[in-house]
């Protein structure tokens, strides 16, 4: 189990709905001569409950539109979330106004996943760079600001002479350091990427990944990471954490998870990372889709392609259980120890 | 790594870089864009040189003598080689009198303008960004002022004052008027724009970089979204200018314009409509190729910028 006390940033049972039928007055629909008021949600996060330990990397894995990128940026506070609380060193900042965050903004920083989109177009390098230091450390001389910027800009491998540049002159792994330097030139202690590498090409990956595990060690940074390359959280997370439709499935060390997966969901999801020899018998193939997250399934969100799913799994939410190694797992199979 | 294949050439200057843009390139090769931009680059030498450059000084009735009226272009046979534009119905001298009437009339047009896009931009920017209720509001604010036709909440807010306040006042505080009808009246073609473009760029990345940063919001709306909506703000506020330029033509031509003592390109087309059929066109003629021509190159040149800054045709 988690000690709570060393964790950085506690997430605790969020939700996050999105509306997706419109305003008020497309809400208002006719039905058997009664007008009646109805909305339709997506949820995107399901009792998301998950511990950031200082000093770790943890991976939040997943497939496409399994909530990753909200839990990201809930945390973050560019979402607010429907239920649920987000605290940081025992703080709690998912309910605090901009001014009252903005002490935490300075701790709390974020690498975006599209580094074509992520940097002001109409800014020079230096711009983008100086503006979050100024605006942080006001009182920071002209020449300390200098200093400032062209140490985070040596440290992420940009040359401070290109500063009088705008970002289209860069490639996308030169924008992506340019992005990882604001995130750190303000100092922060805790950094959310969410999916910093899916849009750079192979050769760049490693880079930026090595850039990354650098800053980590050198300014004792925590990573929340998210990412759907399972290669990448093998060389990269302390922890994992799967998620599968807005819930999480399973919590462990990245040595426990890729030796001894216990979610059936995890199973799958590792036995169709590509290997090298090809004959795998092993190779669990799923049944069906994943269901909407309009209308979730009853009980476990896994159970309709399940293999080991069973009356139980239909009516009742698995809770996360911890195990003797100190993985958790949401699995009743697990938890009964039929699988 | 500074001194890896990284490294760039010496930092072109702004001038450099403007020289190299997409933008140049396609003026260079434009025969339409560049005539147009020389006319209009004319027009605007002229009316700022217009007390340089005219023979005499419409204003002032010392040199105006009633005698000299309705002469004919000097090339006509009755013209006269003082007046080479003939004079009007006071005796003003036509030449001088068309340049300070483009003076005024590009001064109500680009004022009007500049009016229109400070609410334009305040307002679509807020409507765009904020969004949710503030956004329903302004944007319904707009569509109630957009319902009315410009030139009659013109003639409305004109009337009623001229009638209120006497015409003496009115002719004092014309040009003024005329700035904040047509100003007001047109807004929301402004925030309209910015509004579109404010929502498509809010989505990105950098606004949400910018927020997690902790950045306020008139910082993020101004500093970071507004110069990247800049393009179209550019393209309509040339055509813009053009449209402030005939609504003021059009009500100096109903007589609730720029007044007779300080004629714009619209008061002298008017005041020379009465003379049309005795035979004196050019009191009428000229002021009025003089203005189709001033709107037609401002047309064009917002045509042509809109081509060339236009996303789907080159991005960048």
């Amino acid at each position: 189990m988690t000690d709570t006390n060393n964790s950085l940033v506690q997430i605790r049972d969020l939700y996050k709905r999105f509306s997706i039928s419109g305003d008020f007055l497309d809400q208002i629909k006719f039905r058997g001569g009664k007008l009646v008021r109805e909305q339709e949600h997506v949820h995107a996060i399901n009792g998301v409950s998950l511990d950031v330990i200082q000093g770790e990397a943890l991976c939040v894995v997943g497939e496409s539109g399994c909530g990753k990128s909200t839990v990201a940026r809930t945390v973050m506070g560019l979402l607010k979330p429907s239920a649920g609380e987000v605290s940081y060193r025992g703080e709690r900042i998912d309910n605090l106004d901009d001014k009252a965050l903005l002490p935490y903004r300075k701790k709390m920083q974020m690498i975006f996943q599209n580094p074509y989109a992520s940097l002001n177009p109409r800014m020079t390098i230096m711009e983008t760079l100086r503006e979050p230091v100024q605006f942080h450390n006001p009182s920071l001389s002209a020449v300390e600001l200098r200093d400032k910027i062209h140490e985070v800009m040596h440290s992420v491998g940009v040359d401070p002479s290109w500063g009088e540049r705008y970002p289209h002159e860069f490639s996308g792994g030169q924008r992506q350091r340019i992005s990882i330097a604001r995130a750190l030139a303000v100092d922060p202690e805790f950094i959310v990427a969410d999916e910093p590498i899916s849009a750079l090409d192979v050769s760049i990956q490693a880079q930026v990944l090595n850039l990354m595990m650098d800053a980590q060690e050198s300014r004792n940074l925590t990573y929340l990471f998210i990412t759907h390359d399972l290669a990448v959280v093998e060389h990269f997370g302390t922890r994992v954490a799967v998620m599968y439709l807005g819930t999480l499935c399973e919590l462990a060390s990245t040595k426990n998870l890729f030796a001894e997966p216990r979610h059936p969901y995890t199973r799958a999801l590792l036995s169709a990372i590509p290997r090298l020899e090809d004959d795998r018998p092993d190779f669990i193939r799923l049944q069906g889709e994943v269901p909407t997250p309009v209308n979730l399934p009853s009980g476990c969100v896994f159970h309709g392609r399940c293999p080991h799913a069973n009356e139980r799994c239909k009516q009742e939410i698995p809770a996360l259980i911890p195990l003797a190694d100190g993985s958790q797992v949401a699995c009743h199979g697990v938890e009964e120890g039929r699988i | 790594m500074s001194d890896t294949s990284f490294q760039m050439d010496p930092q072109p200057s702004a001038w450099q870089r403007f020289k190299d843009s997409h933008f140049f390139h396609s003026f260079k090769i434009d025969r339409v864009a560049q005539l147009s931009f020389l006319i209009f680059i004319t027009y605007v030498i002229l009316a700022l040189g217009a007390p340089l450059l005219s023979p005499y000084d419409p204003y002032d009735l010392s040199q105006v003598d009633i005698l000299d009226s309705e002469i004919p272009p000097s090339w006509e046979e009755e013209g006269d080689e003082r007046f080479y534009l003939g004079t009007d119905a006071q005796g003003r001298d036509m030449l001088s009198t068309i340049l300070y009437g483009t003076r005024v009339s590009l001064t109500i047009g680009i004022c009007a303008v500049l009016l229109q896009a400070f609410l334009g931009i305040v307002i679509g920017l807020t409507a765009g960004y904020v969004g949710g209720r503030v956004d329903s509001l302004l944007m319904r604010f707009a569509d109630i002022q957009l319902s009315f036709s410009t030139m009659m909440v013109a003639i409305i807010v004109l009337a009623v004052f001229q009638a209120t306040f006497g015409t003496e006042l009115y002719q004092d505080l014309a040009m003024i008027m005329l700035i904040l009808v047509i100003g007001i009246a047109e807004w929301p073609q402004y925030a309209r724009t910015i509004r579109a473009s404010v929502l498509a760029e809010k989505k990105k990345e950098y606004v949400d970089a910018a927020r997690v940063m902790g950045f306020g919001r008139l910082r993020i709306m101004f500093r970071h979204i507004l110069p990247n909506t800049l393009s179209p703000i550019l393209v309509i506020s040339t055509v813009q200018v053009a449209n402030a330029i005939i609504s003021e033509a059009s009500l100096s031509f109903l007589g609730l314009g720029m007044p007779v003592s300080q004629p714009s390109l619209g008061s002298l087309i008017s005041s020379g409509f009465e003379y049309i059929f005795s035979g004196s066109w050019w009191i009428t003629v000229i002021p009025g190729v003089v203005l189709v021509v001033l709107v037609l190159v401002m047309n064009l040149l917002g045509d042509w910028m809109r081509d060339v800054l236009n996303p789907k045709l080159y991005k960048g």
